[in-house]
């Protein structure tokens, strides 16, 4: 499997003093391959996160495509698109990201809960996972009772819950401290040698050992 | 596990709980208005019904009482008298169908009467108004001192009730009108002249000695074929001194002027509540949707389509309006038919609550009036989320 995608662009309307546009992401071609964890470094503002959102089927590029097994994602419909992406692609989003009505557990069961077809054996990953995240405890818990590294570890087991062959990580240590960070990232790099092509986009360099394929960004461009 | 709808609505209950009193009481304004509204209509039509004649013809004298409107509209405690003469002149008139002398007397607060009220007599013979609405209630003739109570009385059947010293008993109780004749008393004009004479001989009548077998308080008319009520009265007036025929949708003009007052400032205040409730749920679905942007950002990156966003938002909108819209229907009920007495005699105008199958009509309306109003003030919360930009939501919050 591969997820590819060339001359990806995204311009936003940002009114300057030369232009009314701003070139977010310029022109990048990119591959994630399965098995392969890819971290993609570059400072804040540099066109990661647009990069990672237009990847993952979240934001509709400017120009460009990206494809999943030779299919142009973005010519499929919401609703197709929407599934491919609760199927294919698991994403660890910034910052806390748990509904807040729904409780631990059936936030980890978000994508089964969405399109109701959730077996057994998908609940019993589920717990397998929130155990080795270290939240089994938690189950029954409000996202409001968490910590910030919990909620974190919860975010990553919805992400993954699926087995998803692509996942994508934004800033997924951004506020944890050095154990929560580390456990994160084996947590990925592990889901990367189990057959999943994982992308993580970060600015800290602890990320850099765990890297398969290390790339940085800088003014929207690969370089 | 049950639908985000429902763990979004569980899990925040104070929210959920001030969009259901809302809901409730928006639904409650536009269900109790419209029973007020119908409830006055139905008012002044059992009024035109129980008049039931086209002209009244009454001593000219009793038009200059302060309370002749309420004497003869309500029923209130009144009366006035006109000798036999003048009566023949009236019934000698050209474009006279039908005619029926009618006798009025109060009883008095005092221990010689169980109760205040207004007495009417009917000739049975000629009778052709009031007849026809106690056969309603009750298919026998009258028998002497026999008297049939009006629904609100606190008389029943069997009962035994004194006027002057006289003991009656109660024929019949009819059927509740929302008018004064709740709280009349009919009977036949021999036992009214029975009646009038008692209240004379214990010195109890204002008029002072009064013949009874010469006297009438005032005729119901129907016009004859050819004629209009109009003509007839106009006749009466000019030629018959002392008398003052009156159209009785004249009569009921005032009372008609007055619901009519009543019920456009009510029709405009269920306008302005519903405005209001429209523009406050509005108000209230889009922060609540707005605080939840994060939230649905969430559900997008999981797979949500942007119709599923709309759906849960528009499911959890249809919830809380359907059971605000049931609890505002049930507290309409709850205050309209227990204190219709008090709202009746708060307004002092004519008051009949529908009938059950109209009462139903108006709730299921209200219903789905209030549910459709309030889901379509989140389809524009809805109709937003589902265009949310992912990717800004979820760096933006950050």
């Amino acid at each position: 499997m591969i997820l590819s995608a060339s001359g990806l662009t995204k311009s936003f309307y940002r009114k300057t003093a030369n232009s009314n546009r701003f070139t977010a992401v310029d022109d990048v071609s990119i591959e994630l391959k399965d098995g392969v964890l890819t971290v993609l470094m570059g400072r804040s503002g540099s066109g990661k996160t647009t990069l990672m959102n237009m990847l993952s089927g979240l934001l509709q590029p400017s120009s460009g495509s990206v494809e999943l097994d030779g299919k142009d994602i973005y010519s499929l419909g919401d609703k197709e698109l929407s599934r491919l992406r609760n199927r294919s692609f698991g994403m660890i989003p910034q910052g806390q990201t748990a509904v807040s009505s729904l409780d631990i557990f059936e936030n980890i069961m978000l994508p089964f809960f969405l399109y109701k077809d959730s077996t057994p054996q998908d609940e019993e990953y589920a717990r397998e996972l929130m155990k080795r995240l270290d939240i089994a405890h938690l189950e029954a818990a409000k996202p409001a009772e968490l910590s910030g590294g919990e909620l974190r570890r919860m975010a990553i087991a919805r992400a993954v819950v699926r087995k998803p062959m692509v996942i994508f990580a934004d800033e997924p240590t951004g506020d944890l401290d050095d154990e929560n960070t580390s456990v994160v990232f084996e947590f990925l790099k592990e889901s990367a040698h189990q057959g999943a092509a994982v992308m993580v986009v970060t600015h800290e360099n602890d990320a850099k050992s765990y890297a398969d394929t290390l790339l940085e960004m800088k003014s929207g461009k690969i370089v | 596990m049950k639908s985000i709808a429902v763990k979004n609505i569980k899990g925040r209950p104070a929210r959920s709980v001030i969009l259901v009193v809302i809901s409730m009481l928006l639904t409650f304004a536009i269900f109790g208005g419209t029973m007020v509204i119908s409830s006055l209509d139905s008012g002044l039509s059992a009024l035109e019904n129980r008049l039931g004649a086209d002209i009244m013809v009454v001593p000219f004298e009793a038009t200059t009482q302060k309370k002749f409107d309420d004497i003869v509209l309500q029923n209130a405690p009144g009366y006035f008298y006109m000798d036999n003469a003048r009566v023949q002149q009236v019934l000698e008139r050209e474009g006279i169908a039908q005619a029926s002398e009618q006798f009025f007397l109060a009883s008095a607060s005092a221990s010689c009467c169980s109760v205040a009220v207004q007495i009417i007599g009917y000739d049975p013979e000629t009778d052709f108004t009031i007849t026809p609405w106690i056969k309603k209630s009750y298919s026998d003739s009258l028998g002497e001192l026999d008297v049939v109570v009006g629904n609100d009385l606190n008389a029943f059947v069997g009962d035994t009730i004194s006027f002057y010293g006289v003991d009656c008993k109660v024929a019949a109780k009819l059927d509740k009108t929302g008018t004064g004749f709740d709280t009349a008393v009919f009977t036949t004009k021999d036992t009214i002249k029975r009646l009038i004479q008692s209240s004379v001989d214990l010195g109890m009548n204002i008029f002072g000695k009064v013949d009874p077998e010469n006297t009438v308080s005032c005729i119901m008319i129907n016009a004859a074929a050819g004629f209009t009520p109009e003509e007839v009265v106009n006749d009466i007036n000019l030629h018959v001194k002392n008398v003052k025929a009156i159209q009785s949708k004249e009569l009921i003009s005032g009372v008609s002027d007055s619901l009519g007052g009543v019920s456009g400032i009510i029709r405009v205040l269920i306008c302005a509540v519903w405005i209001l409730g429209v523009v406050i749920l509005l108000l209230a679905f889009t922060m609540s949707v707005n605080e939840r942007r994060k939230e649905f950002a969430v559900l997008r990156v999981a797979g949500a389509a942007r119709s599923r966003l709309a759906g849960i938002v528009l499911g959890e909108a249809l919830m809380i309006c359907i059971i605000g819209s049931i609890l505002g229907v049930l507290l309409g009920f709850a205050v309209i038919l227990p204190f219709n007495g008090v709202i009746e005699q708060a307004l002092g105008l004519p008051f009949l609550l529908p009938g059950a199958g109209r009462c139903a009509g108006y709730a299921l309306a209200s219903l789905l009036l209030c549910t459709l109003s309030g889901t379509l003030a989140a389809a524009v919360s809805a109709l937003r989320i589902s265009r949310i930009d992912t990717g800004v939501i979820l760096r933006g919050d950050n």
